[in-house]
């Protein structure tokens, strides 16, 4: 299930609600990315997530359908937020589901690596002396080259 | 059409959105780009490094070559970074 939101989120709330509607769960591997206080040049005071709507359901919708190909999954939840956040906050959480942990641990890495880079939302970071969008990362192309088949 | 900016793109140019009628000549992205790069400064600025430019053609990642006709809403960004 996808849900793009402004709204934060419980995530022990979500896990307990997947761990409890299927008891052919054995493993459930979840993450969450928060907004961090600084960066390697600055401080950050605040982040606000730009998205756009309609495409961003469709392409997180074709990562749930991808790694439910790739993996046996009982089930997955992802939970991205937008709007305007602090350090501390959360802002993304994946949540897989499976009988066994290897395809719960592995499909959670592969939907953040990839939505990381191919899901439309952009970050623009606010600091003491002004603000400006946040440029990819050659890291984060690579974490998410190394899924494909 | 209906044209979407984002990013960096989105403040370079000032809007969100708008409604454009492309003039014949343009078939397809590269042509759209090209044709928008000559409506103002603020354009200019965000069409200036064309290999930084991403774009969605009716909510699917397309290319420069992608073809416009018959098409409803194009979308022109940097890249992405959600997560």
């Amino acid at each position: 299930m996808i849900r793009v939101q402004q709204e934060d989120f419980d995530a022990g709330q979500e896990i307990g609600a997947i761990s409890a509607r299927n008891f052919e769960v054995g493993g459930v591997a979840s993450f969450i990315g928060l907004v961090r206080g600084a960066n390697e040049k600055s401080q950050i005071t605040a982040m606000t997530l730009e998205h756009y709507p309609g495409m961003t359901e469709k392409i997180l919708s074709g990562l749930e359908a991808e790694a439910r190909t790739r993996w046996r999954l009982e089930d997955l939840l992802i939970i991205h937020r937008y709007g305007r956040m602090t350090p501390g906050e959360q802002i993304v959480l994946v949540i897989t589901a499976s009988a066994h942990r290897e395809d719960a641990l592995q499909s959670c890495q592969f939907l953040i690596d990839r939505l990381k880079i191919g899901a439309p939302f952009w970050k623009k970071e606010e600091t003491p002396v002004g603000s400006h969008w946040v440029d990819t990362k050659a890291e984060d192309d690579k974490a998410s080259e190394r899924w494909q088949k | 059409m209906r044209i979407l900016y984002f990013g960096w793109v989105r403040t370079n140019i000032g809007l969100g959105e708008e409604e454009i009628s492309l003039p014949p000549h343009v078939e397809n992205v590269e042509d759209l780009i090209g044709f928008l790069r000559d409506q103002g400064n603020g354009y200019r600025a965000a069409f200036e490094n064309i290999k930084a430019v991403r774009v969605a053609v009716d909510q699917e990642m397309a290319g420069m070559e992608t073809p416009l006709s018959g098409s409803r809403e194009v979308a022109l960004f940097p890249p992405m970074t959600g997560g």
